[in-house]
């Protein structure tokens, strides 16, 4: 068997697809942990947006309807997370985990009658002369639009909270909410904000799974991907660089295990699947272990609760 | 406009009455539900609350499940009271189990009294062993626990499949991917007649003890108390960081070892591909409801446990999906989560008063 | 606390002691009315899985269309395999079912341990090899529909690369990849088998990426023993072919589904109901294939040649009529050892405990 530069291709492009539902997901969790809140329930609000996004695509034959549809739905959980822990002070890990719960059972509950039902996903768009280059330009430009939207998102989170004063606020919130406040900045409002922009992402996350990368609906069908996505805002230290590289550094490794075994390597396919978490903790390791980036980076309050008038 | 107003210490009332008004919103919002979905109400709730208890083979059976849940929580609680952020109690009980059972099958048929004792041993040194990683990370590399505790449990998961598809398979099973049925000298004596209520029931109280000492009578409950409402002040006590991350991580895998062998030992009987419908994970939410204190964990863990035998038994009698039962325990959840803002603040109707004095609230309040 | 709870214990001990006293005076007045017979089933995963407890909670929709208010029927879906099934199974007992189907191997024991506490009512467990008095078991030859797969496989495929796509390596998925294989080969020598594991039944995204997988590493042929319609999903994007898994998948792959094995418990849930009704219900072991109609095919899509039609359509004429079986000799393992002579055919013991790959297949079997 001989690996060309078209099977390189291909596998590049499975790597793509496997990674963009995570980098969804990292990046709206990435914006609000730097607020200072840890949502737990990335896996719900996924599974409510993959539901209500198929749903609508299926149902009105538009994909546009049904993306906007499925970062809603996202949104419309992270608002009831937002009121429980901003407003009403609960707690954000408890009420995360049980976000999740309320969206399987939810996503479940309403896809009932969407089982069974074929989807033909979103289209490829391939970029003009530029998917003509070979291997890159093969590998970048013809993907379907969702994935050309996760690059963009990550850059703009990324120039978003490095260069304008919006997410310079962010950063204040989530780093010291009572210095924020003090200089007049509404800290309650902000982390509103992000976690709707995280609930958004999450539903864009769920999209890309039921409409581009499996397209169809089956209940719990995120499989994990939520949990994975909060493990990689960590494994990022909280940039949006890295996070990109380390959701495609997951889906890489993801689908190279699955290539050595076809290849017929020996290795009991348990141990495989274990490569990609004991890869994660030994780069997190290396990372924190130089100390300086992570505490630079982390969100000093994140999960603290914030009262303006105690 | 209604407005939140911190009361000068926790209300003691209102921590009575909270779980109660959120049963009475989950309940009118259930009444919703139900009506929508078109399952009669009544019938409903009774399946929900009141069939799973009403015998007393459905009371041992609250006992099983909540026995797992309580035990783990009381250990988070713990740690979390002392910002050491274990989500891998999962995998701690994993791990915990596979040792704990792996010990059983390797004195099978062996018919001593050492036998259940040795798997418990084995149980709770494998639960530590699988925690002493992230406390190891955490405190020679800062390496954060949330996330390599929550890593091993995908890794525990995937090391009990492969063993339980590989050395500790049962050899006369045909291949299939489960040991063989533990031997009555490594199962856990039952404590009540005809139902599977183990001793296993008792360690979970035992441990509800252990932690309500710890936290009410030692330096260490001290430590934690101070730690979170200024942090690092547990040192004054004699309490680095670092040693609260140990204990923390060590007592957590300690007592989700425990409950992992109590699973395999007790109610499952031998090693499967999964030993636990996430006990781990469900334990955290119980650690919060019970507001990170063993007597309230020990309620929590009750009522967790009715809400999943209530969505059983309403699949049984109403033909309800089990996607309702998780929307209905979601909603419980949130309304006993948002009812607990009611101890610590009042509601009052009016503007803000200017004048405002900033300040978040650390430790425990995540 | 501890001391109230246990009062409270007691008194509920009482109200129960009446609750069953009322019950049993219930029930034994009631023999009479002629009660509907209520069957429950207890699901390893959700009934909207679109694979295997979808087609398990078919059979319980296909007993209610059969007996109408006869029958009462009951399930209970995503039970865990560990604490949880053994209550879950006690409860479906306790609460009057006469007849009660436990869908995946994983509730062998607690069925069995169930079945010892309420003699009277029926059990029917699937793919176990546990038996009892009132435990049956039962399971279909999902191997000879492989069979049939192997052969259309084998004549078709360019690249003589066929990718499998697995989910645990237990006898049953061997069992059907050995069987694939050696049908395969026998009207193709060249063609190879390659397995890629993904240690989940049901894992929509996964399955995608395994499929993908093998077919960027030659594979023209996408068969697989996950649920999920995703494997063929990604066979047609990439314009390949597969088989569908346990249901009809074309809605999902039109063009690139062959065929497809269906699960059909329907008739055989029916029967087991009328025994009950009739009272003539005995435990049994049922091991049904083609010949039952357990194992069930799906139309040939559009892309099949009449002459693969009329080849699989033959396997599957040889293997109701005896005269072709998935494992007849001579059969060589991966080391080209012959395991199993010309001429003989292996047994139901083997077949059940199956642990090492047939020649053809690539890789070695993970342990």
């Amino acid at each position: 068997m001989s690996i060309d530069s078209s099977m390189l291709v291909m596998i590049g492009l499975t790597i793509i697809s496997a990674a963009t539902p995570l980098v969804f997901a990292a990046i709206g969790e990435l914006v609000v942990e730097k607020s200072g809140v840890l949502n737990l329930g990335v896996e719900g609000m996924m599974l409510a947006g993959a539901v209500s996004g198929f749903a609508v695509a299926h149902l009105t034959g538009s994909a546009l309807l049904g993306v906007l549809t499925g970062v809603g739905a996202g949104m419309l959980l992270a608002l009831i997370f937002a009121f429980l822990t901003l407003s009403l002070r609960a707690s954000q890990v408890a009420t995360g985990l049980a976000l999740t719960i309320f969206g399987i059972g939810l996503s479940a509950l309403l896809g009932q009658p969407l089982i069974g039902i074929a989807y033909e996903g979103i289209p490829n768009y391939s970029v003009p002369y530029l998917a003509d280059i070979p291997v890159l330009g093969q590998l970048l430009f013809q993907n379907d639009l969702l994935v050309y939207g996760s690059f963009a998102l990550v850059l703009a989170v990324s120039l978003f909270l490095k260069y304008t004063q919006a997410g310079l606020i962010v950063r204040a919130v989530g780093d010291s909410p009572d210095a924020a406040h003090a200089l007049g900045y509404p800290v309650l409002r902000v982390r509103y904000l992000a976690t709707l922009f995280g609930g958004a992402c999450a539903g864009l996350a769920g999209c890309y799974l039921s409409m581009a990368y499996a397209p169809m609906w089956a209940e719990s069908m995120s499989a994990g991907r939520g949990w994975i996505a909060l493990a990689l805002v960590v494994f990022a230290t909280w940039r949006p660089g890295r996070l990109l590289f380390g959701a495609y550094f997951f889906g890489g490794i993801t689908i190279l295990q699955l290539h050595a075994q076809a290849f017929g390597i020996i290795v009991p396919s348990q141990l495989m699947s274990m490569l990609p978490y004991i890869a994660t903790i030994a780069v997190l390791v290396l990372i924190s272990s130089t100390g300086s980036s992570l505490r630079r980076n982390a969100p000093a309050s994140i999960g603290q609760a914030f009262h303006p008038t105690k | 406009m209604i407005r939140l107003q911190p009361r000068a210490e926790p209300s003691k009332l209102m921590g009575y009455i909270a779980p109660l008004i959120a049963l009475v919103i989950t309940l009118l919002s259930g009444m919703v539900l139900f009506a929508l979905l078109g399952v009669p109400v009544g019938a409903a709730f009774y399946a929900f609350f009141i069939e799973p208890v009403s015998s007393l083979y459905g009371l041992s059976e609250l006992g099983v499940k909540a026995a797992p849940l309580i035990m783990i929580a009381v250990a988070l609680s713990i740690g979390y009271r002392a910002n050491v952020w274990n989500i891998g109690a999962e995998g701690q009980l994993i791990l915990g189990g596979i040792c704990g059972g792996a010990v059983a099958l390797y004195f099978y048929e062996v018919d001593a009294w050492y036998v259940l004792p040795l798997m418990m041993l084995a149980g709770v040194i494998g639960g530590m062993l699988w925690a002493a990683i992230p406390a190891l990370l955490r405190t020679q590399f800062n390496a954060n626990e949330i996330l390599t505790s929550l890593m091993l449990t995908y890794i525990a998961g995937l090391l009990l499949s492969l063993l339980v598809h590989g050395p500790l398979r049962d050899p006369d099973g045909f291949n299939f991917p489960e040991s063989r049925l533990l031997h009555d000298a490594a199962t856990l004596p039952i404590i009540m007649q005809g139902t599977r209520l183990h001793i296993g029931a008792l360690t979970a109280l035992f441990i509800v003890v252990i932690g309500w000492v710890l936290l009410s009578r030692t330096m260490l409950g001290f430590a934690l108390k101070v730690n979170g409402q200024a942090p690092n002040a547990g040192r004054y006590a004699g309490f680095t960081q670092n040693r609260l991350i140990w204990f923390s991580l060590l007592f957590c895998g300690a007592c989700a070892g425990l409950a992992g062998l109590n699973e395999v030992a007790g109610p499952i009987g031998q090693l499967l591909p999964s030993i636990s419908p996430g006990y781990g994970f469900t334990a955290i939410i119980v650690a919060f409801l019970g507001r990170l204190h063993p007597v309230g964990v020990v309620f929590a863990g009750l009522v967790m446990a009715l809400s999943y035998l209530g969505g059983e038994s309403a699949q049984i009698s109403l033909n309800l999906p089990v996607a309702v039962t998780g929307v209905f325990q979601g909603m419980l959840l949130f309304f006993l989560l948002a009812a607990d803002v009611l101890i610590n603040y009042r509601v009052v109707w009016g503007r803000a008063r200017t004048a405002r004095r900033p300040s978040s609230e650390h430790g425990a309040s995540l | 606390m501890f001391v109230s709870s246990v009062f409270k214990a007691a008194s509920l001990r009482k109200v129960s002691l009446a609750l069953v006293a009322a019950l049993l005076s219930f029930s034994s007045a009631s023999v009479l009315a002629a009660d509907p017979v209520k069957v429950g089933f207890v699901y390893v995963g959700p009934i909207g899985d679109h694979g295997w407890t979808y087609r398990h909670d078919v059979g319980r929709l296909a007993i209610e269309a059969e007996f109408g208010d006869k029958v009462e029927t009951t399930f209970v879906e995503s039970v865990s395999e560990g604490a949880d099934a053994e209550r879950v199974i006690r409860k479906l007992a306790s609460d009057g079912h006469d007849l009660i189907f436990t869908t995946s191997f994983g509730y062998m024991n607690p069925t069995n341990k169930v079945a010892k506490a309420f003699p009277d009512v029926k059990f029917e467990h699937a793919t176990g090899y546990k038996r009892a008095d009132n435990v049956s078991t039962y399971s279909a030859r999902f191997y000879e529909g492989r069979a049939v797969l192997g052969t259309m496989a084998g004549m078709m495929t360019k690249s003589n690369v066929i990718g499998y796509i697995g989910s645990f390596p237990i006898p049953e998925v061997v069992r059907g990849i050995n069987a694939f294989t050696i049908a395969m080969r026998k009207v193709n020598p060249e063609a190879e088998v390659r397995v890629v594991w993904v240690n989940s039944w049901y894992d929509p995204g996964k399955e995608s990426d395994a499929a993908k997988t093998l077919i960027d590493q030659g594979a023209d042929i996408i068969t697989q023993h996950t649920d999920s319609p995703a494997p063929l999903q990604a066979a047609q994007e990439r314009g390949v072919m597969g088989f569908g898994q346990a249901s009809d998948m074309s809605a999902f792959a039109p063009e690139a589904q062959l065929t497809s094995i269906i699960d059909d418990w329907n008739e055989y849930y029916v029967e087991r109901t009328r025994a009950v009704m009739d009272g003539n219900w005995e435990s049994q072991d049922v091991w049904d294939g083609i010949d039952s109609g357990m194992v069930a095919f799906a139309e040939y899509g559009a892309n099949v040649p009449d002459d693969v039609k009329a080849a699989a359509d033959a396997i599957k004429e040889g293997i109701v009529d005896g005269s072709f079986h998935p494992f007849q000799g001579p059969i060589k393992n991966q080391a080209g050892e012959e395991v199993v002579a010309e001429g003989a055919v292996l047994g139901d013991d083997v077949l059940l405990g199956m642990d090492y790959y047939v020649e053809g297949v690539q890789g070695a079997l993970p342990k």
